[in-house]
């Protein structure tokens, strides 16, 4: 089980998304964040991550429209969906669409680093 | 203040005074539209009736006057023809000769009957001879009207008088002038049993009466009601003429009669006749039985017509008030539901997101402290963050609820057997049932036909339902769940003897946070419970009497509820 070096997390929340990054960067992790989805699409094309953390209600453009785009440029890259709770619709159209997983907010670091994992073995880039 | 509408809306609408009030007006305004013209001709078809029968009874009337009348102006212008002829074919010389006069009596008197004397009298008024059965001599009429009378008129009847025997008599006096200027006077006595013969005649009727009175009504003749010759009328005469004529006319006595009467000619008579006035109701006896018949028969036909038709429009006004009411009920019943659900889901996503960065900054603190070296209270510290994200995952567990309840989660229908899942279900709570020493019966019908349904939902239903079982029964209580077929739905039903609920209680039973078990609940089991049973297109009812116990039972059906394919 490896854990990816470099993660994208776009998410409005200022407050949450910098306090997850700097969790996750306590184990290791190099987290960039995107407070929205334009910045999110600029990043990964200057950039690509190996894993990206999608929030998928966002002011602006709308998280399940950056998957799709990111899917489009960048049919590999394994995306994990983090969806408001009871909006397992959102998580379900976001997994048609190409998502890697949906988590519920708010989630469970534990069950996080699980998933990213998974993601990093069955998601791996050539 | 919406309970005070409703519930006065309710009233006015099902209150029994309504539909009565209603039921008079439309029985009153159709019986007069039907009555009126019913009525109306009733009354017509009677005042024709009635003017066609006073006609009838009038006319014979008057035929009859005019007929007796001119039997007794001839038979009194024969006497007087009679006297006449004596006293111009005859000198004075021989009709002063009493036995002369006395012969020409006898034989007047065997060619007109009801003479009873003749005399002859001077224009001086004195009487010059006289046969008949008084003993008259020497006697002088100067004085008396009826010698003026004759002198002036020439002829004269009187008015009757009681003469000899007793018996009603008239006198009839004609005066005679001859060429030289001489005058005198036959004055004859008639008898008027003969007026009593004509009036016979006449064939009157029971109850009718026929008279001859003077002008000032003393009766000449014998009447049948009031009295005898001579007695005076007992009420004034209507004015009379020469032609009879019919009028109304009421006695003393109140009862009405027609009453004919005409003059009779050179004399002071009045001849009068009458016949009592039929009464009304005998008018209707008589004439329109049938019309009587037709008409009660039409009003006993309407008025039942009517009422029979007007209890059933408000029957059914009844019936379709109630339903509406009912329909009313139900709309209020799940929009306050839906509200409020809808009021939980947009709690529940604001919650979310202060939730979520509450969770990782006590994370984050958590991560932070384990790596650092240990400082006094930091055990302290540790256990307050794992309180917080303890308490965040409480937090999140009710949220999730709340959206569970609001949101339409996905269903996955499988044909499943219904008391299998009972069973499995039950065998969750086993253990704190055993601990509490309550008995859990399951009785459940043999061979139940597979039912599509979701196997995690029904099983979240029987467990919410048990669940409030199991808190309403006391320790050693007793819990029964039966199953059964029920036609094109299988029933489910789960009884306890606990402490029931009041009928308040009931009433709020499925809406959200709505508990009676205070901290302990949150208010939205029965309501999720009510929510999947829709979902699965069953229905859900709940009986509970307070200290009597409660039973749930829900009906769920065989064939897939619309919109959902069952999956294999």
């Amino acid at each position: 089980m490896t854990l990816p070096t470099r993660v994208l997390l776009v998410d409005d929340e200022v407050e949450f998304a910098t306090t997850l990054a700097e969790r996750l960067e306590l184990r290791g992790l190099a987290v960039r964040v995107a407070y929205d989805g334009e910045t999110a699409l600029h990043l990964v094309r200057e950039n690509p991550p190996q894993v990206v953390l999608l929030d998928v209600l966002m002011p602006g453009m709308k998280g399940l429209d950056v998957l799709t785009r990111l899917h489009e440029t960048h049919p590999h890259l394994p995306i994990i969906l983090l969806t408001g709770q009871g909006t397992t619709r959102d998580g379900i159209e976001g997994m048609q669409r190409g998502a890697f997983a949906y988590l519920s907010k708010p989630v469970d670091l534990q069950e996080l680093l699980r998933t990213l994992e998974e993601a990093m073995e069955q998601g791996v880039q050539p | 203040m919406k309970e005070d509408f409703d519930s006065n809306w309710a009233d006015q609408t099902l209150n029994v005074g309504r539909y009565r009030t209603l039921q008079r007006k439309i029985v009153i305004l159709i019986a007069v539209a039907a009555l009126l013209p019913l009525i109306s001709l009733a009354t017509i078809n009677y005042y024709e009736h009635h003017s066609a029968l006073m006609v009838q009874v009038q006319e014979p009337l008057r035929a009859l006057v005019g007929k007796t009348k001119h039997s007794f102006e001839l038979f009194l212008a024969e006497r007087i023809s009679a006297v006449s002829f004596i006293a111009s074919a005859y000198p004075m010389s021989q009709l002063a000769d009493t036995k002369f006069l006395a012969r020409i009596f006898q034989t007047m008197s065997q060619a007109f009957t009801g003479f009873v004397d003749i005399a002859l009298i001077g224009e001086d008024g004195s009487l010059l001879s006289y046969v008949g059965p008084y003993q008259l001599k020497d006697i002088n009429y100067t004085g008396q009207p009826w010698f003026q009378q004759v002198l002036i008129r020439g002829a004269y009847i009187s008015d009757v008088f009681l003469g000899f025997r007793q018996f009603p008599h008239v006198v009839i006096a004609v005066r005679h002038i001859e060429a030289d200027g001489r005058a005198w006077i036959v004055r004859a006595t008639l008898d008027t049993t003969q007026f009593e013969h004509i009036i016979a005649s006449m064939g009157l009727e029971a109850g009718s009466d026929a008279f001859l009175t003077n002008r000032q009504g003393v009766l000449q003749t014998e009447s049948r009601r009031y009295g005898h010759v001579l007695d005076q009328l007992p009420f004034a005469l209507p004015p009379a003429n020469f032609e009879p004529n019919v009028q109304e006319f009421q006695d003393n006595g109140g009862q009405t009669y027609f009453l004919s009467l005409s003059l009779v000619g050179h004399t002071d008579f009045v001849l009068v006749a009458m016949k009592p006035k039929p009464s009304a109701l005998s008018i209707l006896y008589a004439v329109r039985k049938d019309l009587v018949l037709v008409f009660l028969a039409g009003v006993v036909l309407i008025f039942g017509g009517v009422f029979t038709a007007t209890r059933i429009i408000i029957q059914r006004l009844r019936e379709s008030d109630a339903q509406r009411l009912a329909a009313i009920h139900q709309m209020e019943h799940t929009q306050r539901l839906s509200s409020i659900g809808r009021l939980a889901a947009g709690v529940a996503h604001e919650i979310n997101n202060p939730l979520a960065i509450i969770n990782e900054k006590a994370g984050l603190l958590q991560d932070l402290l384990q790596r650092q070296p240990d400082f006094p209270n930091k055990e302290r510290f540790m256990q307050q963050i794992e309180a917080i994200l303890r308490s965040v995952d409480r937090c999140r567990g009710i949220t999730h609820r709340m959206l569970g309840f609001a949101k339409r989660m996905d269903v996955k229908i499988e044909v499943l057997d219904l008391n299998a899942i009972v069973t499995e279900t039950v065998g969750f709570l086993e253990r704190e049932a055993q601990y509490r020493n309550v008995t859990i019966e399951q009785r459940l019908a043999p061979n139940l036909t597979n039912i599509p349904t979701d196997h995690g939902q029904l099983q979240q239903v029987i467990l919410n339902i048990l669940n409030n079982a199991l808190a309403a029964v006391t320790d050693g209580g007793h819990i029964t769940i039966t199953t059964w077929d029920a036609d094109d739905r299988i029933g489910l039903a789960i009884g306890d003897n606990g402490c029931g609920m009041s009928e308040e209680t009931l009433k709020h039973i499925f809406e959200p946070f709505f508990t009676t078990k205070k901290e302990k609940g949150t208010g939205l089991g029965m309501s999720i419970t009510y929510g999947i049973v829709k979902r699965l297109g069953g229905d859900i009812q709940i009986q509970s009497a307070p200290g009597k116990g409660t039973t749930v039972t829900i009906f769920l059906p065989k064939r897939p509820p619309e919109g959902e394919g069952v999956q294999p």
